[in-house]
């Protein structure tokens, strides 16, 4: 079963779908067991960090989350409450990537919206796809380029697209909104 | 590089979609999530439903069918169309789409794009503008393009901007339906005027009107209706023109 992280932040509902199509059984939950046996667990998130990092820190689900083993998805916001801390309400963060989280410097349109290619692709995540393939970004904050960053898009600056850690993977991106290359990164995780 | 969007918009009515459709394989052209389907899988970078209807009576069809398009579709896509309060956008967004379109409801109470920005974030809220040019000046017409407002488009658009929508959606209503090509002096106008994403609309009819309003703008996404429904300009073949004419597209 795939465990969905329920918390006060959009899109879980289309990760669930996604996840439903490539026919892997799925649950959105917040309770701390179904978490912990979760075969894959995967953090989605539209929102706001500092409120983010509240709610997970009430429910207890931030303990939680850095003490999973089996395979772990973090998706934009849920990838950036893995780094270690974001200007987003000047948030300090769950931790596991050793990174910060900024702001855009505003010299093009932020939000950065819509389908962006890579520099640099690697990892299990991306195994069969293409730098030149895209996906699709809506995020006006991002992570810096670590030793565990995985993929590189380049808006306004170089930033990570994809984090990898033990077993722990994140994706600035919506592969869940990102058609069939989208589709084949999600299969990519959940075949793991 | 990020890449110019293209994107097709649906007219809904009673939970279907209207407008003649020549999709001759579609076993029921009349079936939005079918036609958005086909969009999809043809390389539409979003898809935009609106609801024409937009009555209480029609608004359990319209959630029921965001679910619809939601668990069968791998792409953004923003629904609207008689949007008015915060709950209603609420119930559009918990069926699952990506993002709402405001119009009418925010002339009359901009607070509007504020609530729902702050509910669900900026990146959901589309503020669309129908503006035509009238006594030497684009104004803002609400309600469907029936009713004339004071408002200037570039202000609102800036104004809207601040407000907290996350893309304007910007309609020429010179333009639309004309098939003489998008409204570049507005277009431009806008676009450079809020640094947020602009999505021209009004006026396509034919692959060099798209490699126009993106050459000499900076709109950051092209949305039209009939030359997508009625098959003159196959998505495929537009992002193979565009490509050649250097602009940066999904293919």
């Amino acid at each position: 079963m795939i465990a969905i992280l329920k918390y006060n932040a959009g899109n879980a509902l289309s990760v669930e779908n996604a996840v439903l199509r490539l026919g892997f059984p799925t649950m959105i939950t917040d309770d701390i067991e179904v978490i912990k046996s979760a075969e894959k667990v995967i953090i989605p998130g539209v929102g706001e960090a500092g409120s983010a990092m509240n709610y997970l820190k009430e429910k207890g689900l931030d303990e939680v989350i850095k003490s999973l083993t089996q395979p772990v998805l973090g998706i934009c916001l849920g990838m950036q409450l893995l780094c270690e801390f974001s200007e987003e309400g000047a948030t300090e963060t769950l931790g596991i990537f050793k990174t910060n989280v900024l702001k855009f410097p505003p010299q093009e349109l932020v939000p950065h919206t819509g389908w962006n290619d890579f520099t640099i692709l690697k990892g299990k995540l991306f195994e069969g796809i293409n730098t030149e393939e895209n996906c699709y970004f809506v995020h006006s904050f991002y992570a810096e380029i670590c030793d565990e960053t995985v993929a590189i898009t380049d808006y306004i600056l170089p930033f990570s697209a994809a984090l990898q850690k033990d077993n722990f993977y994140a994706t600035q991106f919506h592969p869940e909104k990102s058609a069939e290359t989208g589709i084949r990164i999600l299969k990519n995780f959940l075949s793991l | 590089m990020l890449k110019k969007r293209i994107i097709p918009c649906l007219d809904i009515k009673n939970g279907r979609t209207v407008k003649g459709i020549n999709f001759k394989e579609l076993a029921d052209a009349g079936d939005p999530v079918e036609l958005a389907k086909r969009y999809v899988d043809e390389g539409a970078d979003e898809l935009v439903f609106l609801d024409i209807t937009a009555t209480l009576e029609n608004r359990k069809t319209l959630t029921n069918l965001v679910t619809r398009i939601a668990s069968e579709i791998n792409i953004p896509f923003t629904v609207g169309g008689g949007i008015n309060t915060l709950e209603d956008a609420k119930m559009i967004i918990d069926s699952g789409a990506d993002k709402i379109s405001l119009n009418s409801a925010a002339i009359l109470r901009p607070e509007l794009i504020s609530e729902i920005a702050l509910t669900f974030g900026n990146q959901c809220v589309v503020l669309a503008i129908d503006t035509k040019f009238v006594n030497e000046e684009w104004l803002v017409f609400r309600s469907g393009g029936t009713i004339i407002t004071d408002f200037k488009a570039i202000d609102w658009a800036r104004k809207g901007a601040e407000l907290g929508a996350g893309e304007i959606l910007l309609t020429s209503m010179n333009n639309d339906g004309t098939k003489n090509g998008f409204a570049i002096e507005i277009c431009k106008a806008v676009s450079e005027a809020v640094s947020i994403p602009v999505i021209a609309s009004g006026g396509a009819g034919m692959m060099e009107h798209f490699a126009e309003v993106f050459s000499q703008t900076n709109v950051t996404a092209a949305l039209a209706a009939s030359v997508f429904h009625f098959g003159q300009i196959p998505i495929p073949e537009l992002k193979n023109y565009l490509k050649t004419k250097k602009i940066p597209v999904r293919i």
